[in-house]
């Protein structure tokens, strides 16, 4: 029986994605290798945090307690938050943004199309929406992943360095949470174990096509989805509710 | 061509101009006249580029997820006036490239007023409102400037830049409806922001060298000295509207001449951030030309395979 | 290697009945990227729901020193507007 908070719990894990992403793209607005770069990067960042607010919306009336899409963005501890560990990594050079982009839309595309046939109506729509943007994500990253493989050897190696380092990051996209497992018994939520071969044969395909080498590899991290992080999470969260903890119950 | 020939040929240039017709790309025009407008349309674009950096610096630290994507939005617009401007310069026979490199050796100038810090949130609110409320006083009369690619632009940059102003007036006017941490943190970015935004529109008329021949070319509708004039008419009642306090003890109503007399400006400091000693002109720069620089490989990478899926094609074909 | 991105121009048709018309310019490596980048830079306010992308040294364009043998011959075929020629006023549309 799917309880509320449940429920909650389980758009977080959905959400807390779109806005830990969304962060760290926009850490790049005016800093890209072109300014046609700098602004198609900025657009998916303004998609994901249109998403997260949607489901942040969503939640706030859910819990019912006067809250807000900011009090949950920004008012919760680091345990708290329930994105994988994938998105939080830092954008080291533009191997690793276009890879990490790359490795989560492919994964996030395949969420969405899912979720958009759940029984919770509001969370099928918002998927609906975001199908549209996150086919673009794709499309844009995947372009991007064979400019960087089929490139420059300085550029194939550089792409390739990110992919073998982000990939330890992958598996965790496929586990079943508590909530994930109640949210989909209650045809809410997405069995997301259920296409991570169809991941893996598409992320394999593209990575062959774009001349790289799909790394091989037994040990997977994890643990973003239970809230435990990586260090690069607790300062970008320093930076993110910055304003909300100087500044306590203020209207901006 | 003779000299005679020359000057005859500017002549009639300079009647096409006051008959208001639009100077285009392959079109003739005097090199003075592609030189000018090299030099302000690139220097208009890398203000925009540069300009992206104080307001960057607080999209990641943006207090609530509505300005979170309004900034980062406003932002991004930057860049793509940016891209505008620079498409408009290299009609006139320069590359995009070698207008960064005019940047980054410091060749080229920008809008001085990115040099000043952004230190709070507030800063985010004073730049729209004073920094994009005194550009767009500038910028609209270029909506009908005489070089046609620039003027197109200006109508698209203008535009788009409609909604840069209220975005950081309404942030200072939530502040200063605020709590008293607040207002008194809206206060002070608009005593630090203030001065430097009368700067912006320009040295004062007698110290400006390019204003006559400007003039001319519809580069320039009015004064540096009418500009400023216009602006704090204008943004005054805005401060009082609001609550808030121009840092300025000699600014009085003048009833004489239907607009507010002001105070001396310290220009010493103007000419002293001009020439590279402001707080963050070396921050600005450096920002700047790492992009470029890490950018290389990535640019270079995308040529790279354009031309191996081009040779490819051509493979095919045979 | 120092080789830049080339220039595209690009086109946009605002909605379905009305021409592409010339938006603007940009840099991208390849026509697969124009593309990208005109939707991501040009179309970001819903101004589109079509684009061409060429790359500007495909264009040719005429010289405005010929403009006189090109256009101005035009200029007196005045029998190629209706308003040369006569009607009775009882005619009122034709």
């Amino acid at each position: 029986m799917m309880k509320n908070e449940n429920l909650i719990q389980y758009i977080y894990g959905i959400a807390d994605n779109a806005l830990i992403l969304g962060q760290r793209l926009s850490e790049l607005c005016g800093h890209g290798p072109s300014l046609e770069t700098d602004i198609a990067i900025t657009n998916m960042a303004l998609d994901l945090l249109g998403q997260t607010r949607s489901y942040y919306q969503y939640v706030a009336q859910l819990s019912g307690e006067g809250k807000t899409e900011d009090d949950i963005a920004f008012l919760r501890t680091e345990r708290q938050y329930k994105n994988v560990l994938l998105v939080e990594q830092p954008n080291r050079h533009f191997g690793y943004v276009i890879t990490r982009q790359f490795l989560f839309d492919m994964f996030h595309l395949l969420l969405l199309q899912n979720l958009q046939n759940s029984k919770d109506e509001m969370l099928a729509a918002i998927a609906k929406k975001g199908i549209k943007e996150v086919s673009y994500h794709q499309r844009f990253s995947l372009d991007w992943m064979k400019r960087l493989g089929d490139g420059t050897p300085e550029s194939h190696n550089k792409v390739q360095e990110a992919v073998n380092d982000l990939w330890k990051f992958t598996d965790e996209l496929f586990h079943m949470t508590e909530d994930d497992r109640i949210a989909f018994e209650a045809g809410v939520g997405v069995d997301v174990a259920s296409f991570k071969t169809l991941y893996l044969q598409k992320v394999s395909d593209i990575l062959t096509e774009a001349t790289l080498t799909v790394p091989e590899i037994k040990w997977f991290q994890k643990g973003g989805k239970q809230g435990i992080h990586s260090e690069h999470m607790g300062y970008l969260l320093a930076d993110l509710q910055y304003m909300q903890r100087a500044y306590p119950d203020m209207k901006w | 061509m003779s000299e005679k020939e020359v000057k005859n040929l500017e002549r009639l240039f300079e009647d096409r101009i006051a008959r208001d017709e639009k100077i285009e790309p392959k079109d003739w025009m005097p090199e003075k006249y592609r030189q000018t407008h090299i030099r302000q349309i690139s220097q208009h674009a890398h203000s925009e580029i540069v300009g992206m950096l104080p307001e960057g610096n607080w999209i990641t630290r943006a207090p609530s997820l509505r300005r979170k994507v309004a900034l980062l939005a406003k932002v991004q617009d930057e860049a793509g006036h940016g891209l505008y401007l620079y498409s408009a310069c290299e009609t006139l026979g320069v590359s995009r490239d070698e207008l960064y490199d005019q940047l980054h050796t410091g060749k080229a100038k920008y809008s001085s007023i990115f040099n000043y810090p952004t230190i709070t949130w507030a800063d985010i609110g004073a730049i729209g409102w004073l920094v994009d409320g005194a550009a767009i006083i500038n910028q609209v009369p270029l909506c009908s400037t005489s070089y046609g690619p620039y003027a197109r632009a200006m109508i698209r940059v203008c535009k788009e830049e409609s909604f840069h102003q209220r975005q950081g007036f309404e942030i200072m006017m939530n502040l200063a409806k605020g709590s008293k941490e607040q207002k008194a943190m809206a206060q002070d970015a608009l005593n630090r922001w203030w001065w430097p935004s009368l700067m912006m529109l320009g040295p004062t008329d007698a110290e400006s060298v390019h204003t006559e021949q400007s003039m001319k070319w519809k580069l320039k509708r009015k004064t540096n000295d009418e500009l400023r004039q216009q602006f704090i008419d204008q943004t005054v009642p805005q401060a009082e509207l609001i609550g808030l306090t121009i840092p300025d003890s000699d600014l009085k109503w003048n009833e004489e001449r239907g607009s507010y007399d002001f105070g001396a400006i310290d220009w010493d400091e103007f000419w002293q951030v001009v020439k590279g000693h402001g707080p963050c002109n070396q921050e600005r720069m450096s920002a700047r030309v790492n992009a470029w620089e890490n950018g290389e490989w990535v640019r270079d990478a995308a040529m790279a395979y354009a031309e191996k899926q081009e040779d490819k094609k051509l493979k095919k074909a045979i | 290697m120092k080789k830049n991105w080339p220039l595209w121009e690009v086109f946009v048709r605002s909605k379905n009945g009305l021409e592409h018309r010339h938006f603007g310019s940009l840099h991208a490596a390849d026509a697969e990227m124009a593309l990208e980048n005109a939707r991501d830079v040009y179309t970001r306010r819903n101004e589109g729901v079509s684009i061409w992308v060429v790359e500007s040294k495909h264009i040719t364009a005429s010289n405005p020193e010929n403009n006189g043998e090109l256009f101005e011959p035009a200029q007196d075929k005045v029998y190629r507007h209706p308003t040369f020629y006569t009607l009775p006023d009882e005619v009122k549309h034709m």
